[in-house]
């Protein structure tokens, strides 16, 4: 119908947010989680993703910047059927530093 | 044990959710699966005449009963003729289960004939989607989609079935039980205590209805709790006749296309307690400047979509149903004489105007025609456009499930194969589908399916010849420039239903159009009523775009 006069989005923090997701482990699970963060135009800067325990579960990590619609965001990837749990930590959390050295 | 194909399971499966109708068009990939339903006794599938307007009829079956419902398509260009009409499903909270068809496993990933990934397309218009692997893994799948479908806020959920799958045979014993919906959240008592309170100290309170208090099948109980918290009561477009229009604390539809006392109440109100809705831009214009005086309690089973564009005072994650039965024994009985008073005096110094409400031949007087010749067990569908608006507007509706439109999404082509849905789930009723002629050229190849089932759908067809939301806005916002929104040849609707084989009668040759219109909509089965309307008349009042809802043009 009409095209919709939005604000503009909010400029994201430098701060860095860690967040650490348990998953189902099957070939779907990381397209529904990217695809949430890209249609919602919400940059993730680094993700790890490996399987856990006996391989029914995985561990994803993600690194994104701090951002107003942070909490919303989690809020979504709450709801995805296969995201059994969402923890969030802080820049000092060290998964992604400890990985630098592969990035030079 | 029983030897059964994954065809055959999905079948029995199906059998035992309840399932009894479904609507879809076979092809390659879904053919053991249509092998299968032949043999079903309990199953009866309607044949679309486009993937398209399968995926609307499944909605309308659901959107009238509440329950899930399921369309079947091919793989390739089926599956992608789904995609409008799950799209429509997911932003409307409807819940379906859609099941394609696939190429074998082997040849997924090869660009096979008719492969596409539907199930990557589908991903950001489901719930949640499968793609099934083997037979075993249907006696969980086919469950799970029934009941992540039907819990908390409902939704559409694909289950993509590869053709080796649906051949492979296993064997099985007892059948899984039918899915029940998954527990509602825990209620926060401590939150609704809060909401009571402020309800209960609030001066100017409005109750502002969603969608939500449909699905959730909680109208009485928000009518109950208006009247005892004495609440004004708007309600978006998806809420119609959770609250009978004409009920006294009824204050109408919000919005782009409100009256103007409704938005004009909603910008004095001091507490709005938003229920089962989601603050959409066409319901609240410019978020920052919607009710600027108001503290806000929202309830919703999403707990995504509490703060998501306005920060609630008091949230309530919760099924609408359990909150307002929590609210009702804190909520104070309340007259609220000087508000209710200050309510009604807006209201009759801005009222909703409908001119020429009495001439069936204008657009208003058409949709007060054709309510005055039904009663209120009608169901009423629209497509999307002006005559979707003047029909939110001038309706009255007065129950739940009334009222099927496309809201979130806005679909063209939406009205008729929806209407079919409603029919095949409720044949008893009359089924009214009000279209535009460009909605209606969108989907019109149902009037075939339209034809075969004999339902009693009667077509309303307002014809302008035009785009008429968009020769509107051309108008109105972009200089008069009209371009691309009139059509330059007009086709001959009456002869398009006849040749389909669908009666029809053109109201504009008719020397007493009000009563040909109550015969045609009293007599059984289908029916095309054709009537041609003013292009130069528009949808008001009009919040114009980026505009708070207090900025209101005509009307």
């Amino acid at each position: 119908m009409i095209e919709q006069v939005a604000d503009p989005l909010p400029q994201a923090s430098c701060a860095k947010v860690i967040l650490e997701l348990d998953v189902n482990n099957h070939a779907g699970v990381m397209s529904h989680i990217c695809n949430l963060f890209a249609r919602r135009a919400f940059n993730v800067e680094g993700i790890l993703c490996m399987p856990v325990s006996d391989g029914k579960r995985s561990r994803i990590w993600l690194l994104v910047f701090d951002d107003q619609r942070l909490e919303q965001m989690i809020r979504q990837v709450e709801k995805l059927e296969d995201v059994l749990a969402v923890r969030r930590h802080g820049a000092e959390h060290e998964v992604f530093e400890r990985l630098e050295d592969f990035f030079h | 044990m029983t030897q059964l194909t994954g065809a055959q399971l999905i079948v029995r499966l199906l059998e035992r959710q309840g399932v009894r109708t479904i609507a879809g068009i076979p092809g390659g990939a879904i053919l053991p699966f249509y092998d299968a339903l032949s043999a079903s006794t309990q199953i009866r599938h309607v044949l679309a005449r486009h993937e398209q307007g399968a995926g609307f009829m499944a909605q309308g079956m659901a959107r009238v009963s509440g329950v899930p419902q399921v369309c079947i398509a091919s793989s390739g260009p089926g599956a992608t003729n789904l995609v409008t009409a799950i799209a429509d499903a997911c932003l409307d909270s409807i819940p379906m289960v859609i099941i394609t068809g696939q190429v074998p496993q082997s040849m997924i990933g090869t660009d096979a004939f008719q492969e596409v990934d539907i199930y990557g397309i589908t991903v950001p218009i489901t719930k949640h989607n499968f793609l099934v692997r083997s037979a075993q893994e249907l006696l969980d799948v086919v469950p799970d989609a029934f009941r992540i479908a039907m819990s908390g806020r409902p939704g559409p959920v694909l289950i993509d079935v590869p053709k080796d799958v649906q051949n492979q045979l296993i064997e099985v014993g007892e059948l899984p039980p039918p899915a029940v919906p998954d527990m509602p959240p825990q209620l926060d008592m401590v939150a609704i205590d809060a909401a009571a309170q402020m309800i209960n100290a609030a001066e100017r309170p409005v109750l502002y209805l969603g969608g939500g208090v449909v699905h959730s099948g909680a109208s009485a109980l928000a009518v109950q709790l208006a009247e005892q918290g004495g609440l004004p009561t708007t309600m978006t477009l998806m809420a119609l006749g959770a609250m009978p229009i004409d009920h006294p604390l009824s204050v109408g539809m919000l919005g782009m296309h409100g009256a103007r006392y409704t938005n004009f109440v909603l910008e004095e109100a001091d507490l709005l307690i938003c229920v089962g809705a989601r603050f959409d831009d066409r319901a609240i214009g410019r978020a920052a400047q919607f009710c600027p005086n108001a503290k806000i309690v929202h309830i919703d089973v999403d707990r995504s979509e509490l703060h998501k564009i306005k920060n609630a005072h008091v949230a309530i994650h919760s099924d609408v149903t359990a909150a307002l039965e929590a609210l009702l024994p804190r909520v104070k009985p309340a007259l609220r004489t000087d508000w209710l008073a200050h309510v009604a005096d807006l209201k009759q110094r801005f009222p909703m105007q409908f001119p020429g409400s009495d001439d069936p031949r204008s657009h208003y007087g058409l949709i007060k025609a054709v309510a005055d010749a039904l009663d209120d067990e009608a169901v009423v569908a629209t497509d999307v456009g002006q005559h979707q608006m003047w029909v939110a507007q001038a309706y009255p509706f007065r129950r739940p499930r009334q009222w099927l439109t496309s809201g979130g999404l806005g679909t063209m082509g939406f009205g008729l194969p929806t209407a079919i849905g409603a029919a095949l789930a409720e044949p008893e009723r009359t089924v009214v589908c009000f279209s535009g002629d460009g909605s209606f050229k969108m989907n019109i190849q149902e009037l075939a399916t339209l034809a075969e089932e004999g339902l009693n759908v009667k077509v309303v067809l307002m014809n302008n010849n035009a785009l008429g939301l968009v020769y509107q806005q051309q108008t109105l916002f972009y200089g008069k420039r009209l371009f691309a929104s009139k059509y330059r040849t007009e086709p001959d609707f009456v002869k398009i239903a006849e040749g389909f084989g669908v009666p029809a009668i053109d109201l504009d040759k008719a020397d007493d159009p009000r009563a040909a219109l109550a015969e045609a909509l009293n007599a059984p089965g289908p029916c095309l009523i054709h009537a041609t309307i003013d292009r130069e008349q528009f949808v008001y009042p009009m919040v114009p775009p980026g505009a708070a809802n207090t900025e209101m043009i005509g009307g």
